[in-house]
């Protein structure tokens, strides 16, 4: 199968006041073409900044990304043009990644700006056809809309161009769960029939299981656990992991009694982080050693942890 | 999404009515009777303004000299001035020169300052700092002052007052459209923009600039007042139109001096300019919120 | 089970804490009149905890901030029915009596813990205030209870001093839910109280929550669009659309022998963790605009079995099994 996009060594540092935030630390990820992986990870955990920084939207601090086989880190501005076309954003909250004044035939046509008046009316229909948006709405302004129909032109919009990578970023949670069913199917049915490759960043567990094929999970600018969606699920091995399952709600009532494992304290700061596990202060099985750096291992085959412990947690 | 089939694609075909901008917005304003009378208002000072000398019972120079200061009566529907000068023709010859001076102020002080201001909040950086400290220095100067100054070192006449007001106006454009800009630029639209692979000037075009433009619209119809307001005081003081030529600015300061004997000579161009001010304020405000994309139908 | 039907059984025989019954809103602007609730009864009984479900544009909040007495008033207007707490009217009642009402017996706990509280007050302050509110008591002992109050939520005293924007939004969260119990309330509305949250810190806020109902015995209305919320901490579901309840259980009813379509819809839209499914199956089209209901059934539109007689009549509320109430024909029928 052949390797999308990697990354190397990735780091997004951005200065403040208080010190050196380090949004993405290290993150070495492999996706490949006409797959899904899922990044997962609570507010601030830089999973947004990631994707960012593989669109080119911010600058990486160091590291390298590579676009099949090729490096793409430093792109000279006449190759900009053309990888800007492969690679895409799905926008969270569809009633701010969609200007205002424009009508519909104008938000999406504008990804279509080189082609030919007639071409350019010809292809945005076709893409209104393509992500459900009934042609009457052409000349409506966003405002008209609900988001459910917002987000399906934001879709639009980020597939005028044909591209194969689409960085989605919290695609569906800003919508009611209905809407949301809608929009995940249509993003499903969108893969098959263009073959396209998603990096799907959410907070949300069960939309994240739905969709991927693998999982990051992230934690404080890091990849703490890594592995195929049905592993994850059946054999989470970090401590994040299996307290961020146990937190979500399960929509069934159940015979047995409620096991939650509910980890105290909040996620500490990402500033000048130290050079240990950063989870350390919330885990309950944190030790000494954790003050050491945790790489991410190879625990069994495929399944990628950062933690010393790993093997045993799960036991 | 199932019921559309692939129908072959041209637009013209769907029978269904675009609604552009510009035709959104008119419509809108259409529909307040406030804007509406207020844009009846305006229309009509610049048909007069426009259709002075046939308007005009007078010359404006003409000097009645059996008349001099004589209350509104059925030759003078306004009065005389100290002069003998019909105070009606010289409202309606100098509503030429006032709304040549609120137009053309305006229209100058934003083709510079919100450029200027938007360029300084997208673009930031270098273009930031040396915008607004620049502007910084200007406002740092009181308004009147530095038209006093700017005047005098150009010289006097109707063209200079017009540059020197403008010059004034400039900063307050520019930090309005900077903040304007600041805002707009933190959406994700223009994120959107920027992974389409839009340029920079291309993005401050089409995004930027129009969606900061509601603030800036409210703005610019006070500035058409506060400089007809500003040129009259610069007439005052020599600086502005010269007498004899007319101008509502200048006929408030001349009435001044006879405001207890002879109020007909304050009163008239007391009027004229507030219902203009009125007028632009109300139909700016009207203008702004049928700009809002959010309004209703 | 049989234990379960005797506690069914004695929980509905108990007088009503709360009762609301046949409430009707609408908010006007401009000419327009929305239909925000239409006809809404529901009992709220002592130590139980009952979850108003539904989606953005239901009118779960309009419900809430009318029990709270809280509606913005002009657009919205209370235009029927009663709410009756203890069998007083709190529609009918003098504002004097409503505020001390208010806060000390029902309490609300807001969505956005980021706006709920006043960022120029420190938090111990408006905790003392909440009390000094309802209680004629010194300063000192005000302050007693405020620190009982961050002990209770878990926040430590130290930081009494300290301003909203020091704090993370779990622990703002966590001062909202203090400031509601301040004065020791029987009824705790709680509008959305974790859809801010991240996960872990919903899960803590919600144990919280659960922890201190159970130990003050509080009655608690739960708002959310969160079925998985309401299968860990209810006991009581009504599920809302349009302005209506469709569908009005025990929890068991609802998770177990799901009758309205609607309802059943919002299980299938749903993507289950534990689950296999490889297809969501969400509800065609939207919720109906309530400036613009249809008429009938209200969820006819978008129902898989509508038949012509959902378009013209309104389904009645119907009891199909012991406490469990549903608004369609279909199920009706069925029984």
């Amino acid at each position: 199968m052949e390797t999308l996009i990697e990354t190397r060594n990735l780091k997004k540092y951005f200065s403040s006041p208080k010190g050196t935030l380090h949004a993405v630390d290290d993150v070495n990820i492999k996706i490949n073409a006409g797959h899904t992986i899922g990044i997962v990870g609570e507010s601030g955990c830089g999973k947004s900044t990631l994707g960012r920084v593989l669109l080119h939207l911010t600058d990486s601090t160091s590291g390298q990304i590579f676009y099949r086989g090729e490096d793409i880190t430093d792109v000279p501005p006449e190759k900009m043009s053309a990888l800007r076309q492969k690679m895409q954003i799905i926008f969270q909250d569809p009633y701010s990644s969609v200007d205002p004044r424009m009508y519909i035939e104008k938000l999406i046509g504008e990804a279509l700006r080189n082609f030919s008046k007639a071409e350019r009316q010809k292809k945005t229909l076709e893409l209104m056809d393509l992500v459900g948006i009934p042609r009457r709405l052409i000349y409506s302004y966003p405002h008209e809309l609900d988001g459910g129909l917002r987000q399906r032109v934001v879709i639009a919009r980020a597939l005028a161009l044909d591209p194969e990578f689409v960085v989605c970023d919290e695609p569906v949670s800003a919508l009611d769960v209905s809407i949301q069913a809608q929009i995940l199917n249509l993003l499903n049915e969108l893969q098959r029939a263009k073959n396209l490759t998603y990096m799907f960043i959410t907070h949300d567990l069960s939309v994240v299981r739905y969709v991927s094929d693998e999982i990051c999970v992230m934690y404080l600018g890091q990849v703490i656990e890594h592995c195929a969606t049905k592993e994850l699920f059946a054999h989470p091995m970090h401590p994040y992991t299996n307290a961020l399952l146990s937190a979500v709600p399960v929509p069934r009532l159940s015979d047995k009694p409620l096991h939650r494992e509910i980890i105290h304290g909040e996620v500490t700061s990402p500033i000048n982080p130290p050079a240990g596990c950063r989870f350390v202060g919330r885990c309950p099985y944190a030790s000494d050693e954790c003050a050491a750096p945790q790489p991410l291992a190879e625990v069994t085959p495929g399944h990628y942890v950062a933690c010393c412990k790993a093997a045993g947690v799960n036991q | 999404m199932n019921e559309v089939k692939a129908m072959p694609g041209k637009i013209s075909d769907l029978g269904v009515k675009k609604q552009t901008q510009i035709g959104l917005t008119v419509r809108r304003v259409a529909r307040g009777p406030i804007s509406v009378l207020c844009f009846v208002v305006i229309m009509l000072i610049v048909v007069v303004a426009v259709l002075a000398p046939v308007l005009a019972p007078y010359g404006y120079e003409e000097m009645d000299l059996f008349n001099i200061l004589a209350g509104p009566s059925k030759s003078h529907l306004c009065g005389t001035d100290e002069l003998g000068r019909d105070v009606l023709s010289r409202l309606i010859y100098g509503a030429r020169n006032s709304l040549l001076i609120g137009l053309f102020t305006t229209v100058i002080s934003c083709a510079v300052g919100i450029p200027l201001g938007l360029i300084a909040g997208y673009f930031g950086k270098t273009a930031d700092t040396v915008i607004m400290r620049v502007s910084d220095i200007f406002q740092a100067i009181p308004d009147m002052l530095l038209a006093i100054a700017i005047s005098a070192a150009l010289g006097i006449g109707l063209e200079n007052c017009i540059i020197s007001i403008s010059i004034c106006r400039i900063p307050g454009f520019a930090r309005m459209a900077r903040a304007a800009s600041l805002n707009v630029a933190g959406m994700e639209y223009v994120e959107a923009a920027k992974a389409m692979d839009m340029k920079r000037p291309a993005i401050l075009l089409r995004h930027i600039f129009p969606n900061s433009l509601s603030p800036l619209i409210v703005q610019m119809t006070m500035t058409v007042a506060n400089s007809i307001v500003q040129a009259a005081s610069l007439s005052f003081i020599g600086l502005g139109v010269q007498p004899p030529q007319a101008e509502w600015g200048c006929m408030l300061s001349a009435g001044r001096e006879y405001i207890r004997s002879h109020p007909h000579m304050l009163i008239a161009p007391l009027v004229a300019i507030l219902i203009l001010v009125l007028a632009l304020n109300l139909f700016g405000d009207g203008l702004r919120d049928a700009l809002d994309p959010k309004m209703k139908k | 089970m049989t234990e379960h039907l005797s506690e069914q059984i004695e929980k509905t025989e108990r007088p009503a804490l709360l009762e609301i019954s046949d409430l009707w809103v609408q908010y006007r602007a401009g000419g327009e009149i929305v239909q925000a609730v239409n006809g809404v009864s529901f009992q709220l009984h002592e130590r139980q905890t009952l979850a108003l479900v539904g989606e953005t544009g239901a009118g779960k909040t309009t419900i809430a901030k009318a029990i709270m007495g809280i509606l913005p008033d002009p657009p919205a207007k209370v235009v029927g029915g009663e709410i009756l707490l203890d069998g007083d009217d709190m529609l009918k009642m003098k504002k004097d009596r409503l505020r001390k009402i208010r806060g000390a017996r029902i309490s609300m706990i807001f969505q956005d813990p980021m706006t709920a509280l006043s960022p120029v007050y420190t938090i111990g302050n408006q905790i003392e205030e909440a009390y000094l509110e309802h209680f004629n008591v010194s300063r000192a002992e005000a302050r007693k209870r405020t620190v009982e109050l961050l002990n209770m939520v878990g926040i430590s005293e130290e930081r009494y001093g300290e301003y909203p924007h020091q704090f993370s939004g779990g622990m703002r969260q966590r001062v909202v839910i203090a400031i509601a119990l301040a004065c020791n309330p029987n009824i705790l509305i709680a509008d959305e109280p974790t859809t801010a949250l991240d996960v872990t810190i919903q899960a803590q806020v919600l144990d919280l929550i659960y922890r201190l109902k159970e130990q003050n015995g509080t009655s608690m209305i739960l708002i959310t669009h969160d079925l998985g919320i309401v299968a860990e901490n209810c006991d009581d579901v009504a599920i809302v659309y349009a302005g209506e309840i469709v569908e009005q259980g025990t929890k068991e009813h609802i998770f177990n022998e799901t009758a309205h379509p609607y309802t059943k819809g919002l299980f299938g839209a749903l993507p289950d963790m534990a689950g296999e499914d490889e297809k969501l199956h969400p509800i065609a089209g939207l919720p109906p605009s309530p400036s613009n209901l249809p008429t009938g059934c209200k969820f006819h539109p978008h129902c898989p079995n509508a038949c012509s007689r959902c378009e013209k009549e309104a389904p009645p509320m119907t009891e199909i099994s012991a406490g469990h109430y549903v608004r369609c024909f279909l199920a009706q029928e069925e029984i």
